[in-house]
């Protein structure tokens, strides 16, 4: 781990309370969700991380609490290092502040979240779907989320097949 | 027969200005099906008479769903869908996801896969940059650019046809190292297309360089700050038109890139023009990078030792009863890398393709997510062509490079 990291992980450690998990060579820190707005600004503005390249999330159903990980990769190109920052969110309908006022890269990532996994980011400016049909029931990238084989549907058995097809449970 | 269900202007309220609403400007809908969106990409344009007042893209159209599929079939079996991501990077993408997961895992790659992997990226990226060249020249006017760079992608195609049998995706990279063995013929075939190359590359560029109208419609067109690039979280060709020499090959050497000698391309202008410097640049460092890598070319085996990851090769499978059986487990239920997670990033001919994997310890993926750069390049479209006219708009597109298979996965 670089100096520069090192530096930011205890700081981070210090002001959020934050849990700090280094495993092949990738550093993640794993901030409440509360502090996710002052975590990435002071990521931003003190420790140089200006590039957020990612935003995604991973369903841990059943567990219930906490059932999704928010996953931000964050990037500094001068200091060439890479973070993992984690948020836990408990429940079927998780919601977390968006960062996309501080990285403005971060709209479509949490517009895509929010389509595959149905986390609501609170304070977006446009959070529509994006991958999936705007009438679309469920979220795909769910672990409950039924993964079959869907017939192919034409006029005449539209009906029947609708009624067979396996429904997201929300 | 369910309702279909109809989108209002109300509900892009938030992203027309007002003049919108009371009919001052119009919006206009370009695509899915345009010849100039490279795939199936649909832009909602506000337009004040001529000009691009905003712009609204809609992707979503090629979503095949791959990362959920991912999670149902084994490690293996995956990688074939990470082909049909970027359709124009097949390899690229099965290096990634095989690095991410020889990173999980522990594997090492032996040295003679790690050249092999070398040569056929970087002949990935130029095949790339060909039909980027040959389609965004068509967008233009120049029509005959097209004709050109296919004829020398075929040399490309034909290689890639020698190594793997396959033209397009070929999964030829695979967890552990390659395939196969490259065949005799290939450092020829290889050498050939390295001679050809620099002087077509030439001719390219005298086609363009002194093209009146391809210079006016590319020159100070759809520029974006260095600034704004970071903000958007752009990468490749893109940003290092708008002046930041960042590349992942130098910067996160992966593969054995560090020890190849080549440079990056940089220009600051940060319009079509540079970008499309930028890309032809590229094709000429990217015949260095083979060059080299042809001549250092170590012999030895192609694919890692650990017979837990990777299948023993055929002659041992009728002498030795565990190569047997390793072979039995490994394509009936897969290998299991350790519980843990990664993110690996590898430069793509379109910027930073990420590879986002987390493993419970079973045979099937938890959970891969590609972090694809055409998904962020496009994010940054509006930015581009707010104030133009919508001809512009057909050059910026091209300019940026989208592979919508990547964007919508």
């Amino acid at each position: 781990m670089s100096e520069h990291l090192d530096q930011t992980v205890q700081s981070l450690q210090k002001r959020f309370d934050a849990q700090f998990e280094e495993s092949l060579g990738e550093t993640t820190i794993f901030v409440s969700p509360e502090f996710i707005i002052p975590v990435m600004t002071s990521l931003r503005d003190e420790f140089g991380f200006n590039a957020c390249m990612d935003v995604t999330a991973v369903d841990y159903y059943p567990e219930e609490s906490p059932r999704f990980h928010v996953v931000y990769q964050l990037y500094s190109m001068d200091n060439n290092v890479r973070l993992q920052v984690r948020t836990k969110l408990n429940g079927n309908a998780p919601s977390i502040d968006t960062v996309e006022k501080i990285y403005p890269s971060a709209n479509w990532k949490e517009r895509e979240v929010y389509d595959l996994f149905g986390v609501n980011f609170v304070g977006h400016s446009d959070l529509r779907r994006i991958e999936m049909p705007e009438d679309w029931t469920g979220h795909p990238l769910r672990k409950d989320y039924p993964l079959g084989y869907e017939e192919v549907q034409f006029t005449f058995n539209f009906d029947d097949i609708m009624q067979n097809k396996p429904q997201p449970k929300d | 027969m369910s309702d279909i269900r109809e989108v209002s202007v109300e509900e892009l309220r938030h992203l027309v200005s007002d003049r919108a609403m009371s009919g001052e400007t119009m919006l206009l809908n370009m695509g899915p099906q345009h010849p100039s969106t490279h795939g199936v990409l649909r832009l909602l344009l506000e337009l004040d008479g001529e000009i691009v007042v905003n712009m609204i893209p809609d992707i979503g159209f090629l979503h095949t769903g791959i990362e959920k599929t991912i999670e149902s079939k084994n490690y293996q079996q995956s990688e074939v869908l990470t082909d049909r991501q970027d359709y124009m990077n097949p390899s690229g993408n099965n290096l990634t996801y095989c690095l991410a997961i020889e990173k999980l895992a522990g594997l090492d790659v032996p040295e003679r896969a790690q050249s092999i992997r070398v040569i056929i990226a970087e002949l990935t990226r130029i095949n790339s940059h060909l039909l980027w060249l040959g389609t965004s020249g068509m967008d233009l006017g120049a029509l005959s650019m097209f004709l050109y760079c296919m004829r020398e992608r075929e040399l490309v195609l034909d290689i890639f046809e020698l190594v793997s049998g396959q033209r397009m995706m070929t999964t030829y990279i695979r967890p552990g190292g390659v395939w196969r063995d490259i065949p005799e013929e290939f450092e020829l075939a290889v050498r050939n297309f390295l001679k050809v190359m620099p002087r077509r590359i030439k001719e390219y560029e005298d086609l363009l360089k002194f093209n009146e109208i391809f210079l006016d419609r590319t020159k100070g067109i759809g520029v974006i700050s260095g600034k704004d690039c970071l903000a958007y979280g752009l990468s490749g060709p893109v940003i290092r038109a708008s002046g930041i020499a960042h590349d992942l090959r130098k910067k996160q050497p992966y593969m054995g890139y560090d020890k190849y000698d080549f440079d990056i391309p940089v220009h600051s202008e940060g319009d079509i023009y540079a970008r499309y410097r930028v890309r032809v640049e590229e094709m000429t460092e990217s015949c260095r990078i083979i060059e080299q890598a042809l001549n250092r070319m170590p012999k030895g085996p192609v694919r890692s030792n650990n017979r837990k990851y990777v299948p023993p090769p055929r002659s041992e499978i009728g002498v030795s009863m565990e190569a047997l059986i390793h072979h039995f487990k490994l394509w009936t239920e897969g290998f299991a890398p350790p519980k843990g997670h990664v993110y690996v990033a590898t430069e793509s001919p379109r910027g930073e393709l990420g590879c986002y994997m987390e493993s419970d310890g079973t045979a099937l993926p938890y959970r891969v997510h590609m972090v694809t750069p055409s998904f962020v390049n496009l994010q940054a479209l509006p930015l581009m062509s707010r104030g133009l006219y919508i001809a512009d708009v057909v050059g910026i597109i091209g300019s940026v490079d989208i592979v919508l298979g990547d964007a919508d996965r």
